[in-house]
Order: C-alpha cells, then structure tokens, then sequence
C-alpha cells in the first residue's frame, strides 16, 4: 500500500443537535484520484469542509502526512500543501483572471511585500500565465472573471487553487451547475491534473466519477456505507439501495 | 479617439497616476478663488485618499476615522505648543500618535464585519474623542488647541515664510506629495493586490493562504497613519486643532467625500475632497441652508453616479 496523505480518524461533526457525520475514519493514499459520493444530505459537504479546514471537527482528528492538523486555521492549510476548489463559484469577481491566478500565486512566493511592484515578479507572472493555459483559459487572462462563463470559471478556480503547488487538491462537485458539454472539459481536466496529483473531489453524480476515479467513498445519513473501487461500489448491494436506486424512480 | 488609443490612454494614467496627480497639484493653486481653500483641500484629499484604503480598496466602511485625522492633529499641535518640538518632528509625532491610536481601533475593529465594524469604529472614535476633550489642560477641551505659530519654518538650512499661503500651499504639497507617492506604490505591490483579493472575497483570499486578519490590521494602521499625515498638516495650516476634528460627523464627511469622488479609483477620493469643499465654499455665500443643497448633490451622485466623478469621468473615457 502507498502512502497515507490524509486521514480522518473516528471524525463527528454535530451542529447543534443535529448529527452530521458519525465516526468517520479512511485514510486517503497519495496519488489516487479518489470520489466522495453520496445522496443529498450525506453529510459529504461536511466531510469535505473537515478535509479542507473550513471548520474543525467536533471530535476525531484530521491527520495529514501523520500530523494532526485539526484544530489548525484555515489559511495554514494552504501552507501545508492543500488545497481546494469550492462548490459554489468562488473567484475574485472584479478582478482580471489573471489577476485572480496572480493573487493565489503570489501566496506561495511573494506573500505581502509592500515596496515593489507587483509586475515586477517574472517567475510569478510566468506561472500564473502557464496555470491559466493548463486549464485552458490562456486567452481569457484579461478578462474581468464575472464576465466569465460559469464552465470558465470554475477552471478558473481550479488554476487558482493550482496555485499554491498542492500536494493535495480537494473538489467540492467541480461540475455543479455545468452544462453537459462544460463538465465534459472539466472531467478532462481533472484527469489531465490527476496525473501526477493526489486529488479528492466530492460528487452528486455518482456516473460522473465512475469512468475516471480509482476509489469512490459512499456516504450516506452521515455514515460510511461503502469504499472501494467505481467495481466494487457498482455491485454493493447497500449502495445500490440507497444511492442507485434513487436514480430509476 | 479610438478604444485602443483610450485604453493606452488609460494604462498609461494608470501607471503613472502619482506623477500626474501630483503635477496636476502644483498648478492647482492657480484654478482655486483663493489660497486657503486650496490648503484645505490637499490637507482633505489626503484624508480621504487616506481613509480609501480600507474603505475602496479593502471594502471596510470606517465610521471611525476622524479619531485619526483628529489625534494626528492634536499629536502635531500638542508637541509644537506645549512641548517646543520643531515642526517637521512635531509631524512625525501627529501620525505616529495616530498610528497609536489606529493599531488600538483596528485590533478591536477587524474583529467584525459590515455594519458592525462601521458601528465598533464610530463607538471607539467616539470614546477617543471624549479622551481629548477631557484632557483640557493639554488639549484646550471645548476650545481647541490653539497657540500652533508657525511663522518661520527652517527647510534645509533655508528659512521660509509660512504665512504666506502660496509657500505654505507647496510646503504641505511636498507632504502630500509624498504620501500620494507612497500610497500609490503600495497599492501597487503584491500587498495592494491581497487588499483587492480581500474586499472581492475574503474567503478565497484566505484559503490562497494570506492571513486575512493581519492584513486588514496593517491596511488599518497605515489608513490611519495618512490620516494622520492629513491631520498634522491641518493643524499646521490652520494654527488651531478645533475639538470638531474628532467629531464622528467629520467621519461621515470622509465617507461623503470618497463616495462623491469616486471610491474605487486611486484620485478619486482626492476629486470628491475638492468638490465638497467647493460646492461647500460657494453654497455657504450663497445661502444658509447649503447642506441641504450639498446633502441633495450627494443624494443624486450615489443613486445615479455610483461610480462618483472622477470614477464616472475615467468610465466614460474608456467607452468613448
């Protein structure tokens, strides 16, 4: 077996008195291309936001490469190499894309210097313009983001995310909202990234994930129902039950 | 003119927006009716271009920033008239004073958001005033601090004439001059870039990576230092700290002004200064009941004109 990236150990989230996940432990290997799927209300949102630091949980512990980093704040996780890309759209609106590619890069190799002027960093301008071409946005790099197409920026997202020089890329459901032809590019991309990357992405469309993921994590009322190959997956009976069924009513 | 020309235009203005802001404020003094006016306006210009920082370029709506404008210029006004300090110095002591006072108000403040930021600065701006107006004995309470003479400035081994108001117009545009230069090169480093990431998503800017509340810390404390550059100047220029300066109405002014001008552009701030200022010292010969014209002005520029005048001026160079 590979190496263990990240990990959750025994994880529960509750917020107020409702229960959102119950005792959560996988471990995630590095390299793999791995899908959380699940129905509505799975709790793989909340899953999703533990793996990514947006909030803490309620009890476990969240161990990336052995070390706990639970309790740490969101923006400490971006230092250690995760990254993610967000459900909903989220980019600087008013901001050129490369201007937005520009921002996340200049994270990781310039941070906050306040005398020099921001086009006068060669390397990062060079990555933000090769980040903006591997996600195939080259072309739009002047453009004003919210003039952007939803497929385009959502890309744009994800060279945004690219930027920190992930070790891990987490997905909150890359293709919400995308018409058939825009989650056709993006699936393409996320293979393409998938490579010579670790990448979690949290699904609604189980058919999506299972061409392109080598393992799919079902979770369902907050529990984990099943884990293993799209194979396995496809032929257990819980998850046909809960999850596939739904899809032929 | 054609869009590629307009747009080059534009660029180049852009680049080099310093340089001819500060070239437009040395003739400045020619276009106005009388001297005076011009003071206030370069001293009001820095004290909005100041307060923008936060408000158009990191998207924090301060209702506090009179305490900086006011401690900045009480620090300056206090070490000249009780303490001998000599003027350049007695400056550098008005901004870090109000540095002081910026690093307290915004380590309270950039703990919230929205409304309740405006409301936590107005109500902290509010008890800083009531700390100089209690302090009579250095202060002069109710009636001001008077006393700032400065007739004489020594600059460079020179001595020059500051009751002249056309020297003192260029002494104090050296200061401003400078500030602008600062101010627009910040804006231009890859911490002006964060502030713009910051006020169009706070969120995303932080999973990037960048500490999101050390850099609206920072962006407070240095809003408040050009404030506070802007105050030591107005207490030199008009040898009287009035206890009005701290008042939270001079916070709304500040609003008033980047609105009017135009809050997401680096001049603009400087623009609504000037015609408050103006339309303020014509209507006032006019009629008494000039706020009401000047309320209605504003009232008209927000629902129409959103973008304020100079904002609106530059849009409409690049459509035409």
């Amino acid at each position: 077996m590979s190496e263990i990236i990240l990990a959750t150990r025994n994880v529960g989230k509750t917020f107020g008195g409702f229960v959102a996940l119950k005792d959560i432990s996988i471990e995630f290997e590095r390299g793999k291309l791995t899908a959380i799927i699940g129905p509505n209300g799975a709790g793989k949102s909340t899953y999703f936001n533990i793996l990514s630091g947006a909030f803490p949980p309620t009890t476990g512990q969240l161990l990336f490469q052995g070390r706990d980093i639970s309790a740490l704040p969101q923006h400490k996780f971006a230092n250690y190499g995760i990254a993610k890309s967000f459900q909903i759209t989220n980019v600087f609106p008013k901001l050129s894309a490369f201007e937005n590619v520009r921002v996340a890069v200049q994270a990781r190799k310039v941070g906050l210097n306040p005398w020099r002027n921001r086009d006068g960093y060669a390397e990062v301008n060079r990555r933000a313009h090769e980040l903006l071409a591997l996600v195939g946005l080259e072309a739009r790099a002047d453009r004003t983001a919210q003039d952007m197409a939803h497929g385009e920026q959502r890309a744009l997202e994800i060279a945004m995310a690219l930027a920190a020089e992930p070790v891990l890329l987490l997905l909150d459901e890359p293709t919400a909202g995308m018409s058939p032809e825009e989650t056709r590019v993006m699936m393409d991309l996320i293979q393409r990234l998938s490579r010579d990357r670790t990448i979690i992405l949290v699904e609604h469309k189980m058919k999506l994930v299972m061409g392109i993921c080598e393992r799919i994590i079902v979770l369902h009322h907050g529990e984990l129902l099943a884990d293993g190959t799209p194979d396995e997956v496809r032929t257990n009976a819980e998850v046909k039950r809960v999850y596939l069924g739904q899809g032929r009513h | 003119m054609t869009t590629n020309t307009a747009a080059s235009l534009i660029a180049f203005g852009k680049r080099h927006r310093a340089a001819l802001a500060i070239g437009f404020l040395l003739i400045f003094p020619w276009l106005m009716p009388y001297e005076a006016l011009a003071v206030n306006i370069l001293v009001l210009g820095l004290y909005a271009v100041g307060f923008n920082l936060l408000f158009g370029y990191t998207g924090l709506l301060s209702f506090g920033h009179a305490a900086f404008l006011g401690s900045g210029a009480y620090g300056c006004g206090i070490a000249l008239v009780h303490f001998g300090v000599p003027w350049f110095a007695s400056i550098l002591i008005g901004v870090l004073v109000s540095v002081f006072f910026a690093a307290i108000m915004g380590f309270l403040a950039i703990r919230t958001r929205g409304i309740y930021f405006a409301m936590v600065t107005l109500a902290l701006s509010q008890c800083v005033y009531y700390l100089f107006y209690q302090a009579v004995n250095l202060t002069g309470g109710e009636n001001g601090l008077r006393g700032i003479n400065l007739s004489e400035i020594g600059i460079l081994g020179f001595s020059v004439n500051f009751l002249n108001p056309t020297t003192k117009y260029y002494v104090i545009l050296a200061f401003v001059a400078f500030a602008l230069w600062l101010f627009s090169r910040l804006l231009a480093s890859p911490f002006g870039a964060v502030l713009e990431a910051i006020r169009e998503n706070e969120s995303r800017a932080r999973a990037c990576g960048y500490d999101v509340a050390r850099v609206k810390f920072i962006a407070f404390v240095i809003s408040g230092a050009f404030c506070g550059l802007a105050g030591a100047l107005k207490a030199l220029h008009l040898s009287i700290v009035p206890i009005e300066t701290l008042h939270y109405l001079t916070s709304g002014q500040v609003v008033m002004m980047a609105l009017l001008g135009g809050m997401n552009t680096f001049f603009g701030p400087f623009v609504g200064a000037a015609a408050f200022l103006l339309l303020e010292d014509v209507l006032t010969t006019m009629t008494s009941h000039w706020q009401l014209v000047l309320g209605a002005v504003f009232v008209i520029f927000v629902l129409f004109f959103p973008k304020g005048i100079w904002g609106s001026a530059l849009a409409w160079m690049v459509r035409k």
